[in-house]
């Protein structure tokens, strides 16, 4: 019998194929552990038919839609399961919306919308979905290191 | 084309052809400009000037526009004199100056400033500079000048010099030029390149820009030598300064090796990188260029107001 080196869980949320090395940028997303009490598995550099991947298994959490986004902005090929009691009860892909606002902070400190006086939230045009670029609506500066400028 | 309630934010908001109407358009509007023909197209319009950041040219120019087309201006030169300083939000100021008139041309010190004005507003806001971004005004009257001196953009050989990192200027003027297919040329000291996305977009335009330290190289078969100041304060020490500022001047030795059309550009304020005495040479249309401003932002007030006749 195949050993599982992951145990399933009961209820929560899948994230697979997430390219290798970047689940910890996942985690840091989802704001584990400061955000989550409870049990959180991660594999890395798992063999898998498209070449290594990592997986994160968070349990008793459903993803919702604006962390989806946040995932899609450093794993634009990963998978969403969500899992209730022990089966797949829903599966998507993520998928990069053409904005995303909120989320990325712009890299360029005299950017308006870094202003705090401003009430604005900051806003990028997705330029490209894979490997994601994008650029500031304000500015329209791209930050060199989309997972460094999330909020 | 209808450009009636548009906001004008960034050279990149139009295409070709609206540039091409706009600077067709602006053609019209030069008798007015100098005064020789009179207009009420603006008359009862009202616009709100705000400059949070220091203008000559820019400011004077838009207030020259409508006054001379009828209209009206109320706003600000200086930013200490309004409740800026006690500390009001941009968004709050404009949503005034939207209520107050139907126009609305901001400059600010802060990239997007623009962007995030037309969002609080119903009125079309121009913008006249953010930061170290975007000046689409200014780019389309660059266009205008090379497009009435040279009766067309495309297939010009254009060298860009001096400051092309920082200057917000040259950034949007090579993307507009690479709209058109004109050839580039950018001189610039090692440490002031043009930035690899600039470049790249020109790239994504067909155009596949040449880089030269040599000046003289460079002007020998240009159509266009567009020049900006080089910026003292980019500088660690003041002896690399003088000696960028050395190799890169404009002078009547520097005219030898140029073609007789040369016409040479200059954005202004210039310091000492053009030597007064190419003013007097028939390739200076700096002064011009300036002048330029008055018809293309007539051209642009008009047409965002829709009193186009």
């Amino acid at each position: 019998m195949k050993e599982l080196k992951v145990q399933p869980i009961k209820n929560g949320t899948v994230i697979d194929h997430i390219e290798a090395g970047n689940a910890v940028k996942v985690l840091h997303i989802l704001g584990i552990p400061k955000t989550s009490s409870s049990s959180v598995s991660v594999a890395m550099n798992v063999r898998s038919k498209l070449g290594k991947k990592d997986i994160v298994k968070v349990e008793n959490r459903e993803l919702d839609p604006n962390e989806v986004d946040k995932i899609a902005l450093i794993a634009p090929k990963a998978t969403i399961n969500i899992i209730r009691n022990y089966e797949v009860a829903e599966k998507y892909r993520v998928q990069l919306p053409d904005e995303i606002i909120g989320i990325v902070r712009c890299s360029n400190p005299t950017c308006v919308s870094n202003s705090k006086k401003e009430p604005v939230s900051t806003r990028f045009i997705v330029v490209e979905k894979d490997p994601p670029r994008i650029k500031c609506y304000y500015c329209e500066r791209e930050p060199d290191d989309i997972a460094d400028r999330i909020i | 084309m209808n450009f009636k309630g548009k906001d004008i934010i960034s050279i990149k908001d139009f295409s070709k052809k609206e540039i091409n109407y706009i600077l067709d358009y602006s053609k019209k509007m030069l008798d007015y400009a100098r005064g020789e023909k009179y207009s009420d197209l603006l008359k009862g319009k009202l616009l709100s000037s705000l400059f949070f950041e220091p203008s000559t040219r820019t400011r004077l120019s838009f207030e020259s526009a409508v006054n001379r087309l009828g209209g009206r201006v109320i706003g600000f030169a200086d930013p200490a004199a309004t409740s800026q300083k006690k500390g009001e939000s941009l968004a709050d100021t404009i949503r005034m100056a939207d209520s107050y008139s139907d126009v609305i041309v901001v400059r600010h010190p802060q990239e997007g400033a623009a962007r995030l004005a037309a969002e609080f507003a119903d009125a079309p806001v121009l913008n006249a500079g953010d930061g170290a971004g975007r000046h689409p005004t200014q780019c389309l009257l660059d266009l205008f000048t090379i497009y009435t001196e040279k009766k067309r953009i495309s297939k010009n050989k254009v060298v860009l010099l001096g400051d092309l990192k920082y200057g917000r200027t040259v950034h949007s003027l090579a993307y507009a030029l690479s709209l058109y297919g004109a050839e580039l040329t950018f001189v610039s000291p090692e440490s002031l390149k043009m930035p690899k996305e600039v470049v790249q977009e020109c790239k994504e335009l067909g155009v596949e820009p040449k880089h030269t330290s040599s000046l003289e190289k460079a002007v020998k078969d240009a159509d266009v030598l567009y020049v900006t100041r080089i910026q003292k304060e980019r500088f660690p020490d003041a002896e690399e300064y003088n000696r960028v500022v050395g190799a890169y001047r404009v002078d009547v030795d520097l005219l030898k090796y140029a073609q007789d059309n040369l016409i040479i550009m200059h954005p202004l304020p210039r310091v000492n990188e053009i030597h007064p005495e190419v003013d007097k040479t028939p390739h200076a249309i700096y002064f011009k260029q300036a002048f330029n401003g008055v018809p293309v932002r007539m051209a642009l007030l008009s047409l965002v107001l829709g009193v186009k006749k």
